[in-house]
């Protein structure tokens, strides 16, 4: 059936923001699913809070609504725009559930929208455990022995019934949220509990543990017309009991034999026809290698992670193809985009292996629980393609960027024989390197196969390398064995030092006798038929089929896995400077690893290599391209790490200069420019040494701020108060990185604010300035912000103007830059440059309708800024008003201290605007899944030094009719200050638990003597916060803030949501 | 392990190593597209003087089972792949050995890739490959060579065999062996017919005296004109009449209808065939080099596949001669099982209850 023409325009709702468990795929997909309306003529209105996206920028949609995802804005909307269908499989599952909420609410029947693809009675059926359960019963499919309870008392008969090991899984969560394993009874009780709090329906399944099986997963289409293919079939290396997100998966899979392969191709065919999903989705299976049995473990009726991997791995593009079956068209009426020939209903086939690997945030936080199961812990990961396993998994160790160039970890090759063996039990994120220790240490396959469950292939496989590496260690050097390690995956860096030989010796035998890979194509049918695509990877082997143009042409590095710091922001901007690239007539190529995203998308940029960021992997790329320039400003810090050892190598680097990053960089160098120019800036000093540390702490005094340099995302950065927090932060920053120097700088409490400067050499463009609303100390990713600034003076406003006028001259910055303020009172200091786009660029672009990327670009390609026709200086605020909120992840990562501090924690963010600063406020809480409670119970826990500034805060609770709960000492001195509180035994968890379960307590104001002490009464509290989902404010500048939206609520209750466009007006 | 060397008729010369020493094998190369399935490919009588190149690079992974043989023996020339991936398996055949024990040439450390584009480029292609250096007496014997005519003979069985149904039995077929997948039989015997296999050169006679209730025409090698189609000529109209792939093109000719060759085959596991009945597409596994040209087939016949990819004839149906037939492969083995449906409808339509009702 050609498409359905009554369809004429179209809804389509995206993900939020990007929480563990939902990250950029779903702007990959939502983006592709809305160029995939248009193109058929369709018009599209999207909603989506994340404007860190490239989904809704103003040229993917006719219209965008940054709102909020709730059924309120979704109404208005509706109502508004008349849609006549709604496209909810896209938008992960936040998407899912407005939509499901919003037909439960009568909002679609009653403005005539249907639902696009998959139906909610397909959702439904899918997402209920129990109606999944009786469907798969239904149609012969096994599943595991499985139960569901609403309570603790079933779960435990139902447990003993099934038998231990069992896993508990909530329904309707993100990641397997709440979920876990429990060998016994009390760990049964206590994920149960946890899993019921976490489930909206309050509803966990009690399930056998498959634990140790193979766990395979297919990528699954189905049209209208009941036309059901598989995409692609992929294999974690990591046995089931691991969240697919956490595991490393491997696709096409390895060990299955046809006849097993096809017994789950056509039950995964057998199930998506049996739910009736008119789009894509995944299918879940343990496999046992023994029994040749299988169960299925979980189906998704929607676009998801998996879908985004597969998508890039088969180069079968499912999002965009699901968008077209929502609107009738059926799979042999797609187009197949990659041959450009062939149809969408055919079977990728392909002729190399693919890996991926998790990005977990466990560097990031040091004393999280670094165990891996059924909750997914991961915020990224990255892929690799190759011609053999070793090879794309050891290019997707490498992509991972984690100091490791290598299958080696200097920790665990510390480890002995017994200390492995424990290591190898427990799944972490370290066991593949315990795994490679182990090996080197000549641990059988079958000891290892014992204590890890992974499959023997993966792990004989894993000691081809070793057997490589110890070749390479004890073996003559010869061009042979250099030739073989390379087409391993071995890095040049790994093998001089395995090698014993200087680099220079392996460069010269490598041009000597042509050792350096191929470049082969991704074309969904292993070379069978012509591929349009230009989608490339890497390989040591004889044709190469890169087809490098005459053209002048420009690289852009992108930003590798989304990490804490690090996130969708980065491929933002890399898929604006690719637009930027291709304005300017030139043809852009991207390299990029993260199959998430959008850059990686092969129709974004002229050319796309799926490649690691490592010096020697971009190298080899340039060496074929010749481009005119590399553009590093926009991958974030992974691209701009490189500019030294490109510029070593004599590549061109477009924009600002090796030079200026590095003053920027250094912080000796960078403080001696301020001091120049006679900008103010904390006291700082260098140090490398503990002595020296606690030497300029006396000078500056304390509280001092410790952050090392060469950073992102505030890693590892850190406000001390005395020398004992001193000398411990020191002790672990000399280990990461004895290299590079600590910085100790005075802390200034003060207003925060910051800029993204687009600069020529002779001016500068600020679209406009981002207030913070939480004060210094807290990590800009972490705190809110407003624009326009609300509280800065006028003098402060035209000094940082000032400066960043002068910053930009001295460092002769081309392109983009993002400076940092704090101001007290009417001084201005700056405390951070970062000669880069910035996390905050996507957001300020949309706001003010400044292409800030673009116009970076186009400066590089010698347009002045003038030119431009946006004007210099500082822009005039307009009429909207704009809040960032940050968006948390403390659901999956539960050991990780809430409290704010300098090093940032936030994994997403969104938007609330309005032209009213308090409406904006409300839509940033609302949207960032803060919701505004009703009166009741605020349990208080201030620090002493903070309890005279937080007495406005209990009166202003008081005053809206909050009860106030405080412990003793806290209670002490509100009595003393005549405010009447409530007493509360602190230490009593389990009644504050019971409160908070109850509905008495409704939310938590804390601010922490110390963060990071798990045993501290305060951070219990904390957890209990994330545990039963209620607001837990950890800085008083947010809870003031909060109260006021929550104030102003009351007399306004009514909210309009509209695009950027009509409040700028 | 020893160095070969592939010849392509072009002139192209590939360097690989060898699993064997001391041999020259030529034949027709042709590629294979499907990830799994490389002893279900291996032991398939349709590859029968062709040379097969695996186009995934990770061949060997979980090692030989006796199950997943589809006739007696290795039906290749040679076999060329990336990477023997195998690892170790508890008591489980690897590839090298089942390749080794059948004194089958297999070649690795070659860019398969690169040979796929020739193919793709060039069409199928002969070729020649020694574990010597390539000499003039090579490239005599490559210029001579010539696939041999007789195959369906060298790889159809000599003598008469009859398969109880498997379950209840509701038919009686009779199969013509051109060098048959036993998967075919084993299918029709699970849809629940008795299968008797004859051999490739049974006369009409012979067949329509057996109180068949239907024939299935097998799969084969080579190209359909080399099969003499008189028996199958004398059966049409006299009884249902079926054919999967070879049997498929030789029913065409036998027909009137005529067969052409493609320029480098359907290969693999991913091939999509619309049902132009239903307008549905499902996944089928393909084995084949030649095809039925659409235009030249009779006026009673109709075709109901179609490949979406090419547009090629892969069914068709002759209502008044009772036949029907595929190019594609039904019974999988290897490759999607999306079809199997196929054979119990079959079975079902010719059965004597049916035939009474």
């Amino acid at each position: 059936m050609p498409k359905d023409l009554s369809i004429k325009k179209v809804i389509v709702i995206g993900s939020g923001p990007i929480i563990i468990g939902q990250a950029a795929e779903f702007d990959y997909a939502g983006t592709q699913a809305c160029k995939a309306l248009r193109e058929e003529g369709i018009e599209v209105v999207l909603l989506n809070s994340n404007p860190a996206t490239i989904m809704t920028d103003d040229d993917v949609a006719d219209r965008v609504y940054i709102q909020p995802l709730n059924v309120n804005s979704l109404k208005y909307i509706i109502e508004r725009e008349r849609p006549d269908g709604i496209l909810a499989a896209i938008g992960g599952q936040t998407g899912l559930n407005l939509v499901t909420e919003a037909y439960n609410d009568g909002i679609l029947d009653k403005y005539n929208v249907r639902v696009l693809g998959t139906s909610i009675y397909a959702i439904r059926k899918a997402e209920d455990r129990k109606s999944f359960k009786d469907l798969m019963s239904e149609i012969d499919e096994p599943i595991a022995k499985s139960e569901i309870t609403d309570n603790l008392d079933d779960a435990v008969k139902i447990a003993k019934n099934i038998g231990f090991p069992v896993v508990i899984r909530p329904a309707y969560t993100l990641a397997g949220t709440g979920g876990g394993f429990a060998n016994d009874e009390d760990e049964l009780k206590n994920v149960v509990y946890q899993g019921l709090a976490a489930s909206p329906i309050n509803q966990v399944l009690i399930e056998k543990s498959l634990f140790g099986e193979k766990e395979i997963e297919f990528e699954v289409m189905r049209d209208s017309n009941d036309t059901a293919i598989t995409i692609c079939s992929m294999e974690n290396v990591d046995p089931v009991g691991i969240h697919t997100g956490d595991s490393i998966v491997v696709a096409p899979a390895q060990t299955l034999t046809d006849k097993d392969y096809q017994k789950l191709r056509s039950a995964s065919l057998k199930i998506i026809r049996a739910l009736k999903i008119e789009g894509g989705c995944n299918v879940q299976f343990s496999f046992n290698p023994k029994t040749k049995e299988y169960a299925v473990i979980e189906v998704n009726p929607r676009v998801s992670r998996s879908s985004a991997l597969a998508s890039k791995a088969a180069g079968y593009p499912i999002a965009k193809v699901t968008a077209k079956i929502a609107i009738g068209l059926q799979l042999h009426e797609i187009l197949n985009y990659v041959t450009g020939k062939t149809k969408a209903s055919f079977e990728p086939t392909l002729d190399y292996v693919v890996v991926k690997i998790p990005k977990w945030p466990f560097d990031k936080f040091g004393y999280a629980d670094r165990k891996l199961g059924t909750q997914m812990k991961a915020t990224g990961e990255v892929m690799a393609i190759d011609r053999s396993f070793e090879s794309a998994f050891l290019k997707a160790l490498v992509c991972l960027e984690g100091n490791v160039i290598s299958f080696r970890s200097e920790k665990h090759e510390k480890m002995n024989r017994e200390q492995l063996i424990e290591r190898l039990k427990v799944a972490d994120d370290g066991r593949i390197y315990a795994i490679s220790s182990a090996l080197r240490k000549d641990f059988s396959v079958e000891e290892l196969h014992k204590l890890t469950q992974i499959d023997k292939w993966f792990l004989y496989k894993f000691q081809n390398i070793i057997k490589t590496e110890r070749e390479l260690y004890t073996e003559k050097f010869s061009v042979e064995l250099l030739q073989k390690a390379e087409s391993m995956g071995f890095t040049d860096e790994e093998i001089s030092s395995l090698t014993g030989k200087p680099k220079f010796i392996i460069d010269t035998l490598r041009r000597a006798h042509n050792v350096y890979p191929v470049h082969k194509i991704v074309d969904t049918c292993a070379a069978e038929f012509e591929a349009q695509t230009p989608y490339y990877y890497s390989t040591y082997e004889e044709d190469d089929e890169n087809i490098i143009s005459n053209d002048e042409k420009v690289v852009v590095i992108g930003s590798g896995p989304v990490r804490i710091g690090q996130g969708i922001e980065f491929d933002y901007c890399s898929v604006h400077a690719i637009q930027g690239i291709k304005e300017n007539n030139c043809e852009s190529i991207i390299i990029n690893n993260n199959p998430e995203t959008v850059s990686t998308d092969f129709d974004i940029a002229d050319k796309l290599y799926f490649e690691p960021l490592f010096i020697e992997d971009v190298s080899n790329v340039l060496r074929q391209e010749l481009p005119k320039g590399v553009i590093l400003q926009f991958g974030g810090q992974t691209a701009l790490n490189l500019a030294p050892k490109l510029s070593e190598r004599g590549i061109p680097i477009l924009g600002t200069s090796v030079a200026s990053i590095n003053v920027a960089e250094d912080r000796k160098r960078f403080e001696m420019l301020l001091s120049e120019l006679k900008i103010k800036q904390p006291k700082s000093t260098a140090v490398t040494k503990i002595e020296e540390a606690l030497k300029a702490a006396s000078k500056i005094s304390y509280p001092v701020l410790l952050r090392p340099s060469y950073v992102t995302g505030g890693r590892a950065m850190k406000v001390v108060f005395n020398d004992k927090e001193l000398i411990e932060y020191m002790r672990e920053a000399v280990q990461i990185s004895p290299e590079y120097p600590v910085a100790v700088d005075q802390y200034i409490e003060g207003k925060e604010f910051e800029v993204d400067v687009v600069c020529d050499k002779n001016d500068i463009l600020i679209p406009g300035i981002m207030e913070h609303i939480e004060r210094s100390g807290i990590h800009s990713g972490d705190s809110f912000c407003v624009y326009p600034p609300q509280t800065l003076s006028e003098t402060v406003i035209k000094k940082a103007l000032d400066f960043s006028k002068k910053i930009a001259r001295a460092l002769q910055v081309i392109g983009l830059m993002n400076i940092q303020f704090i101001a007290k009172d009417d001084d201005v200091y700056v405390i951070e440059v970062n000669p880069r786009a910035s996390r905050t660029v996507p957001m300020m672009s949309k706001i003010t309708k400044v292409p800030m990327v673009k116009l970076a670009i186009n400066i590089m390609f010698a347009k002045s800024l003038k030119s431009q026709g946006y004007g210099t200086g500082l822009l005039p605020k307009t009429n909207l008003v704009a809040v960032k909120a940050p968006v948390f992840s403390f659901q999956k990562l539960t050991d990780v201290d809430i409290a704010l501090n300098a090093e940032m924690k936030s994994t997403g963010e969104v938007l609330g605007i309005d032209n009213c600063y308090e409406k904006a406020l409300i839509k940033a809480f609302m949207a960032s899944g803060t919701p505004f409670v009703e009166k009741g119970k605020v349990l208080v826990s201030v620090r002493k030094k903070d309890l005279d500034e937080s007495i406005s805060i209990i009166q202003k609770l008081q005053d809206l009719g909050f009860t106030v709960l405080a412990g003793e000492c806290n209670k002490k001195f509100f009595d003393e200050k005549g405010i009447n509180v409530e007493l509360i035994d602190k230490s009593n968890t389990s009644e504050i638990a019971r409160q908070i379960k109850s509905g008495e307590i409704k939310m938590i104001f804390n601010l922490p003597e110390k963060d990071g002490n798990t045993n501290a009464p305060d951070f219990k509290l904390r957890k209990l916060s994330v545990v039963y989902k209620i607001p837990c404010f950890t800085c008083q500048d947010t809870i003031r803030e909060y109260l006021k939206a929550w104030e102003y609520r009351l007399s306004n209750p009514y909210l309009d949501y509209k695009t950027i466009e009509e409040y700028i007006k | 392990m020893s160095k070969a060397k592939i010849l392509l008729e072009n002139g192209i010369i590939l360097d690989a190593e060898a699993n064997l020493n001391d041999k020259t094998v030529l034949g027709e190369l042709v590629f294979n597209t499907a990830m799994t399935g490389y002893q279900e490919i291996l032991t398939d009588p349709s590859y029968a003087s062709q040379i097969v190149v695996m186009t995934y690079p990770l061949i060997g992974n979980y090692g030989v089972e006796k199950d997943f043989a589809v006739s007696k023996k290795i039906q290749v020339s040679a076999f060329i792949i990336k990477e023997n991936s195998e690892t170790p398996l508890d008591g489980v055949m690897s590839l090298s050995d089942y390749l080794l024990s059948n004194d089958i040439l297999c070649l690795t450390n070659v860019d398969t890739r690169k040979i796929t584009k020739i193919i793709r480029s060039t069409g199928s292609i002969n070729c020649l490959i020694t574990t010597g250096e390539i000499t003039d007496k090579h490239r005599k014997m490559l210029a001579e060579y010539e696939f041999p005519k007789n195959v369906v003979e060298l790889s159809s069985e000599k003598k008469t065999e009859k398969f109880p149904a498997i379950g209840e039995k509701i038919a009686d077929f009779a199969l013509i062996d051109y060098g048959v997948k036993s998967s075919i039989v084993e299918q029709l015997r699970l849809a629940g017919a008795d299968v008797t296999v004859f051999p490739y050169d049974v006369s009409a006679e012979t067949i329509l005296s057996g109180n068949f209730d239907a024939v299935m025409l097998s799969n084969g090698a080579g190209n359909p004109k080399d099969v003499n189609i008189n028996t199958i000529k004398n059966i049409i109209g006299k009884l249902p009449l079926f054919g999967i792939c070879l049997g498929h093109q030789l029913i065409a000719l036998a027909s009137g209808g005529d067969t052409f060759k493609l320029k480098f085959g359907h290969r693999g596991a991913n091939h999509p065939v619309i049902n132009l009945e239903t307008g549905k597409v499902f996944i089928s596994s393909q084995n084949h080099g030649f095809a039925v040209d659409e235009k030249s087939l009779p006026p009673t016949a109709t075709i109901t596949h179609k490949n979406v990819n090419d547009g090629t004839v892969e069914g068709f149906c002759d209502k008044s001669k009772k036949i029907i037939c595929v190019q594609f492969h039904p019974e999988a083995t290897p490759g999607p099982e999306d079809a199997r449906e196929i054979f119990k409808n079959w079975v079902k339509s010719v059965s004597r209850e049916n035939a009474h009702a």
